[in-house]
């Protein structure tokens, strides 16, 4: 891809003193096991992918799989270890300080997880903070950031401290900061994690409504499957600093590469993830019904229509053109196929856990009654 | 349990030799000839032989000696080089120390001078620039000096600019009463002092704190250094510099800056370590430079704490002003020292008042400044936007036409409307003076048997016990403290600490310190744990508590002095009283702030489990507050110890009296640092006690 953004290869990054050698001498087969007994830890193991612009790009892992030392190493805040990364086809790594500061000063923008505003500054002053740095004096900084707090719907806040907003606020502040000086990449770790549910739904549909707005290409990092799912155009699955598959949501649920990603699509509920050209059958069928659905379609949305259906029903294209069929049979198993097994497996762990307990529970009683006989206190 | 088996019975076994006394005053400088003698590198050091598990034997004895030496040296022979003297405009050969040292005081001095001429009038500053002859040929350039009446109006409204209403009025009434009673030219020369040391103070130890952040080796060098010179008395740091700077305001200010800097030093480091990375992050990406990382998101981010380190500043310079008035430094510090002299209780009463309204205000106004925010959105005119600067203007040109109004209307005598000269004020000593007779006459029985009774009853025994100990036995004492707390690391610096103490001439007067100060300690742990935790049951109370702690805690240490002279006279009881004052402090602050750092969740745990408020308080919030009470115990042993070796003023028999005799002895300065540094050790001792503890059972308890 020519148009790629961002374009990660081979990134390393490895924690510990003499990481370079050792780096070396593994010889692009780095296994963590092997670092770890020589005291060094393992952060980003061999990422390789391009981000293309307008692209929104979820990096998802649980902690410690690297997914924020991947940022990092991406937008420098720590400096890769091996490999190389080219922002808009420019090494990153071979960037002097000077020139580093002018790409964050022009190109980038992030969001924390703990919101990082500044605690001595009021919300127009922290959104003023990047472009005040830049040089841009106060009065245009200022009707700048104000610009900026009625997009992210905080007008009428704007003299208040950090301190006396409610988190979703604080990160609506941060979200606000980082888009001030109208960066291309955007990147957001974790922004909205240490939210309350209800808050975090909000702010993710804020969140699309921007990004439809601004068209930024995006890395996102997060630990939430659902909010990967609902907000990726790509994700990427990490596991211990190595991602495990890089594809589109629907083909991650549907093909998981591995059997760490299978455990993360089990319990998606596949209706609101796949589209109805994911399931369709391509073969020719001459025996259709009347009813025609788009490819584009969720299932979610239009199975009620489908199931209610006797014949198979059509799938169509933006052409109106016949490309496909599916029939109930199938919307029922992709809705519930995939959890039967897991209901299964659960119900049978239900039960060991009461009986060995209750084993353990009764031996620690006659433990107890015989040792409570003998002497205690010498 | 085995160790304090084994301490009594190394008390019990080793007998106290019969020839020792403990020995008073000048006593130990007479020759005599059962002094047995050594002789290291050159310097004979003579002591009392006893049984080496008596007392050890001085081995340290010739460390004082020696600095004197190379003090000596290194100021009159140490590199010898050229300098160009203006005076005689010839070339004159210098040691290099010395001509360091000299330029400094110059450039202080300079400082100074320009800041007290400013307020107070003089030429100094302007001869500087120009010559003598200039001013004898012209001799209108002479600066006159603000009136009074201005610089009270510009604090007025340097406060309402920073604060408001309230600080404006205090600042207003502190500058009228400090010029009423007539104390205007001492607090302005007290003033001009603190103007050139603290904001020094303040950039040294914000420079240095940054180093340390930045480098780990800085850090690690400096951080012994910073721990001795926290719990060194500032007694001791005079004597050297006596040595180095000689005597004047600018030795004061050197001096100043080296006990002020640690602290802030301290904090700084404190405040940047504690800023969550992801802020450093944000600032980053924000495309800083380091220079702007440093200054618009650190060093703001870290604020609360480099607040407190100005505080802390400030609160160093006020009690310097008064102990550096020793080496010569004038202004209000001089006034209460002769004051207290002279037992003229109401003068220095009054003198100590100034220097705490002054200490407050300053300390206010300080912190005004720093969490000040600008308002982007006021659509201002003109006037409005400059209404300060044009209220000063004002307030400028008609304190000048008072005063020359004042020319005409006090002819002969002073202008008031211009200075208030020190002996013409308002004076309230006579009313003060009769009152402490009064009480003297009235209560003197009372207060004579209270005296009498506390000091042959507690004080005496208490004493003599501590004297009693045999050196190994406390030795066996404080290691084996340590390695039960901290493991064999603690037993070995507690060990090292200790035995610097035993093996300096000084053991037994470490002793005497050592029981002043727990004696103190114990009293004022009792009176703050008790008073804390009683304010701690109603909110109101305790914020009101911890107002009083930050007002007392303004106060220089010398002030805490004058009362208790008021009340007992020159006793041991006024110094224990002063350190008993002073100490609980700490004491009752740190326990209502324990007290509070335990989490609500837990409170309600609690009052679900139908505990009762006593329950409450022994069950949940005393096992969980006390390893912070624990640290304000540390504190108040700090505090403790800094009074006793202030109390040598009013006549104690410790290290802080041969500290004080240090001072005018011309080979005092390594006797002044040796026994800093002894008494520094005493606090370390505790210091590493204390913290290993509190470390280990907030890790136990989860709430490190």
């Amino acid at each position: 891809m020519s148009d790629a953004v961002i374009k990660c290869e081979s990134v390393y990054k490895i924690f510990g003193e003499n990481a370079e050698k050792m780096l070396q001498e593994a010889n692009g087969n780095v296994d963590a096991k092997t670092f770890q007994e020589n005291g060094c830890i393992v952060g980003v193991n061999n990422a390789s992918f391009e981000v293309a612009k307008g692209e929104m790009l979820v990096v998802m892992g649980l902690s410690g799989s690297g997914k924020s030392t991947l940022l990092r190493c991406i937008s420098r805040l720590t400096d890769a270890t091996g490999g190389k990364i080219f922002i808009e086809g420019q090494d990153l790594l071979d960037l002097n300080n000077k020139e580093l500061i002018d790409l964050r000063r022009n190109k980038m923008g992030m969001v924390f997880q703990s919101f990082a505003l500044l605690p001595h500054k009021t919300v127009v002053e922290n959104i003023a903070f990047p472009l005040q740095i830049k040089g841009i004096n106060t009065d245009d900084s200022i009707s700048k950031a104000m610009d900026m707090v009625k997009l992210v719907g905080l007008d009428g806040r704007e003299n208040y401290f950090p301190r006396e907003l409610s988190g979703g606020q604080q990160q609506r502040v941060g979200i606000a900061r980082s888009l001030a000086v109208e960066p291309d990449i955007w990147f957001l770790d974790e922004p909205f994690s240490a939210l309350d549910p209800l808050i975090r739904k909000e702010m993710q549909d804020e969140f699309l409504r921007l990004q439809d707005k601004l068209q930024k290409t995006i890395m996102f990092i997060t630990h939430d499957f659902d909010e990967a799912l609902k907000l990726a155009d790509r994700i990427a699955i990490m596991k211990d600093g190595i991602i495990e598959q890089l594809d589109t949501p629907a083909k991650i649920v549907l093909n998981p590469a591995t059997e760490y990603v299978r455990k993360f699509t089990e319990e998606v509920p596949r209706e609101k993830v796949l589209l109805i050209e994911d399931v369709m059958d391509q073969t020719k069928n001459d025996n259709l019904g009347d009813l025609r659905v788009s490819k584009d379609e969720i299932i979610e949305n239009v199975a009620e229509k489908i199931l209610t259906q006797e014949k198979t029903v059509g799938v169509i294209d933006s052409n109106n053109k016949i490309i496909g069929s599916i029939n109930p049979t199938k919307i029922i198993n992709t809705v519930f196929g995939g959890r039967k097994k897991w209901k299964l497996t659960y119900g049978i762990f239900k039960k060991k856990p009461k009986d060995i307990s209750m084993v353990v529970f009764i031996s620690c009683f006659f433990c107890l009654m015989f040792f409570n006989r003998s002497p205690r206190n010498i | 349990m085995f160790l304090l088996v084994v301490f009594f019975a190394l008390c019990f076994s080793i007998e106290v030799p019969e020839t020792y006394k403990f020995i008073r005053g000048q006593a130990e400088f007479i020759k005599d000839p059962n002094q047995s003698t050594f002789v290291f590198a050159g310097k004979e050091v003579r002591y009392y032989a006893f049984d080496v598990f008596w007392r050890l034997p001085p081995l340290l004895g010739w460390l004082p000696i020696w600095i004197n030496d190379s003090l000596f040296f290194l100021m009159n022979d140490w590199m010898p080089m050229e300098f160009w003297n203006e005076d005689t405009q010839e070339f004159k050969t210098r040691p290099l120390l010395l001509q360091i040292s000299r330029n400094l005081t110059g450039f202080m001095t300079f400082i100074i001078e320009l800041i007290r001429e400013i307020l107070l009038g003089g030429l100094e500053t302007i001869v500087a620039f120009t010559s003598w002859d200039f001013i004898d040929a012209n001799p209108w350039a002479e600066l006159p000096g603000l009136p009074w009446t201005i610089v009270a109006a510009g604090a007025t409204i340097l406060s309402y600019k920073l604060s408001g209403k309230g600080l404006a009025i205090f600042a207003g009434l502190t500058m009228v009463y400090i010029s009423i009673f007539g104390q205007w030219k001492p607090s302005m020369q007290t003033l001009s002092f603190i103007l050139v040391a603290a904001p020094l103070s303040f950039i040294f130890g914000l420079g240095l704190g940054i180093s340390a952040f930045k480098s780990k080796r800085v850090e690690k060098a400096l951080y012994p250094i910073l721990l001795v010179m926290q719990t060194m008395p500032q007694y001791a740091v005079l004597v050297p510099a006596l040595v180095l700077f000689g005597v004047g305001d600018h030795a004061a200010v050197i001096i100043t800056m080296i006990v002020a800097i640690p602290p802030m030093i301290l904090l700084t480091l404190l405040g940047l370590r504690a800023i969550p990375p992801e802020v450093i992050e944000a600032g980053r990406m924000s495309g800083c430079n380091n220079w702007q990382l440093m200054f618009k998101v650190l060093i703001p981010t870290a604020r609360r704490d480099i607040l407190i380190g100005v505080n802390q500043v400030i609160m160093v310079c006020f009690s310097m002003a008064v102990i550096s008035a020793f080496i010569g430094a004038k202004g209000l510090g001089f006034n209460l020292l002769l004051a207290l002299n002279q037992l003229n209780i109401g003068l220095a009463l009054e003198a100590g008042l100034c220097i705490s309204l002054i200490a407050i205000l300053l300390d206010k106004m300080s912190l005004a400044w720093a969490n000040k925010q600008t308002d982007y959105f006021g659509n201002l005119t003109f006037f409005e936007r400059n209404k300060n600067t044009i209220f000063f203007i004002g307030a400028f040109i008609i304190g000048i036409i008072l005063a020359y109004i004042g020319t005409f209307l006090f002819k002969g005598t002073f202008n008031y409307l211009f200075e208030i000269p020190h002996n013409k004020g308002i004076s309230t000593a006579d009313f003060w003076n009769k009152g402490v007779d009064w009480i003297f006459d009235t209560f003197f029985v009372y207060i004579k048997a209270f005296n009498t009774w506390l000091i042959q009853e507690v004080l005496q025994p208490m004493r003599a016990l501590y004297l009693r100990m045999p050196a190994v036995a406390t030795i066996v004492l404080v290691v084996g403290a340590g390695y039960l707390i901290g493991g064999i690391r603690s037993a070995l610096v507690v060990c090292g600490l200790t035995l610097f103490i035993a093996l300096s001439p000084w053991w037994d007067r470490a002793l005497v310190t050592t029981y002043m100060a727990t004696f103190g300690v114990i009293i004022s742990c009792l009176i703050g744990f008790t008073v804390g935790t009683l304010c701690f049951q109603s909110k109101s109370a305790a914020r009101f508590m911890l107002g009083v702690c930050d007002i007392f805690q303004t106060f220089p240490s010398f002030v805490y002095l004058i009362p208790v002279m008021m009340l007992f006279g020159i006793t041991d009881t006024s110094v224990l009283i002063a350190v008993i004052v002073y100490a609980t402090i700490p004491a009752t602050r740190y326990t209502i702030e324990g007290l509070r750092s335990v989490p609500i969740g837990l409170h309600e745990a609690a009052t679900m489990s139908g505990v009762n408020k006593f329950q409450r308080l022994t069950k949940i919030e005393f096992p969980l507050a006390f390893p912070h009470m624990m640290l304000g115990l540390n504190q108040t042993i700090v505090f403790a110890l800094f009074m006793v070796i202030i109390g040598a003023f009013i006549g104690t028999e410790d290290l802080g009296q041969y500290i004080l005799k240090a001072l005018s002895d011309k080979n005092g300065a390594g006797i002044g640092l040796t026994l800093g540094i002894c008494v520094a050790f005493i606090g370390l001792i505790f210091d590493n006690l204390i913290r290993t503890w509190v470390g280990k059972r907030k890790k136990h308890l989860g709430i490190a």
